[in-house]
């Protein structure tokens, strides 16, 4: 029970894009197109994943025991840069049509603050253990992946539109994920 | 260029979030009031000024290939200073900014300065750099958290500007309204600076 509201509160009601306003770059960046928004999807859910996990096993055994934990942004975040190259070396060797996939994707993981960030919520929250977080990773990651293909799929139908010239782009796109998250906020009565 | 120049470019013609769009997340997080985006804004900005000037007086013991890692760690550094130093005085301020102080380190402003401008130019002029990049973001956020402040609840600073006879546009202070005000600030910018979008 515990886990199916763990998933849909990450994926619905604190939509991480959405409601948390983490990961806005990727979701702006790569939003034109929705194979890009695919691609970028799937090397989300494969680092925050494993980097949760991770960073979990490292302030619990490492950052608690030794009493260091205002070490905490510095090593998380060596930890991701890190991981986001051994996961790109290792998918070459193991994985080549993977690779191929989310290979230029990986190396803008790393300053995507969606992954730091459910990294430290996963590892500073009291009940979280670690089954717990990595369904977390899973199910935050799910959520962006929602949220960026349905907004790409919105903004490839938006490059057929007349706007006034100073509303293209950046200023459009905002207001279109303020109505996305008007419409996320309708979820909130499932928690 | 001269120093003033470089000041000045951070605030009106480079601004970090209105015109190279970078850094959302705090911007559209941490903005439910003018003094939250004040307190985030100068945050980020003495991480900016002091990775500017460390990344400045490095540049030349670090190799090429591991300039990037170098430089996060000696972000995450002044982070946790950052961190630990509000914490300690303004706790208000730190409940209220979350987790959006530890990400600071993944802000792509402070990132894209220290790569674009600090580890080509002498340290006075990074410095300079640093505070005018760094004026120009808390700007941005003060101004988007005075405007949701002053559409959502009517008031701005403590002081209730008396515009709603309730409780005013909530949704402006929810999540939905950073992004809906942050679209129509940067469009009136666009449209003043009559400069076509990419």
């Amino acid at each position: 029970m515990t886990y199916i509201l763990i998933i849909i509160g990450a994926i619905f009601v604190n939509n991480i894009v959405l409601s948390k306003f983490l990961g806005i770059c990727p979701f702006l960046g790569v939003s034109k197109k929705i194979s890009t928004a695919v691609g970028m999807t799937g090397a989300v859910t494969f680092v925050m994943t494993i980097a949760t996990i991770v960073t979990w096993l490292l302030q619990k055994y490492v950052l608690l025991k030794f009493d260091i934990e205002y070490l905490q942004t510095i090593t998380f975040i060596l930890v991701i840069a890190a991981l986001v190259q051994m996961v790109e070396i290792v998918l070459k060797k193991v994985s080549p049509p993977l690779y191929q996939a989310l290979g230029i994707f990986l190396p803008l993981i790393t300053t995507n603050c969606a992954v730091l960030g459910v990294a430290i919520l996963a590892a500073t929250s009291k009940d979280f253990g670690l089954m717990e977080s990595t369904v977390f990773a899973i199910a935050n990651a799910i959520g962006f992946g929602l949220a960026l293909i349905i907004f790409s799929g919105i903004r490839e139908q938006l490059e057929f539109s007349d706007v006034p010239e100073y509303m293209k782009g950046a200023p459009l796109a905002l207001i279109v994920a303020g109505i996305l998250a008007l419409a996320f906020m309708g979820f909130a009565a499932l928690a | 260029m001269s120093k003033l120049k470089i000041l000045s470019k951070g605030f009106i013609k480079e601004n970090p979030v209105f015109v190279m769009l970078l850094g959302m997340c705090p911007a559209l997080g941490t903005t439910t009031s003018a003094e939250n985006g004040i307190g985030m804004g100068l945050a980020t900005l003495f991480v900016l000024v002091m990775s500017n000037i460390v990344v400045s007086l490095v540049k030349n013991f670090i190799p090429d290939k591991v300039r990037i890692p170098s430089y996060i760690v000696i972000i995450a550094t002044f982070v946790t200073i950052v961190d630990l130093v509000l914490h300690a005085y303004v706790p208000d301020l730190y409940k209220a900014l979350g987790l959006f102080i530890p990400l600071i380190v993944v802000n792509c402003v402070v990132l894209g300065r220290a790569e674009a401008f600090a580890s080509k130019n002498n340290v006075l002029d990074s410095a300079i750099d640093g505070l005018g990049m760094g004026i120009g973001f808390t700007f941005a956020l003060t101004l988007l958290g005075a405007v949701r402040e002053i559409i959502g609840s009517g008031r701005v600073f403590g002081v209730n500007l008396h515009l709603y006879q309730s409780d005013g546009m909530l949704v402006f202070i929810l999540a939905p309204g950073a992004f809906i005000a942050l679209g129509f600030i940067i469009a009136i910018v666009n449209k003043l600076s009559k400069k076509p979008a990419q």
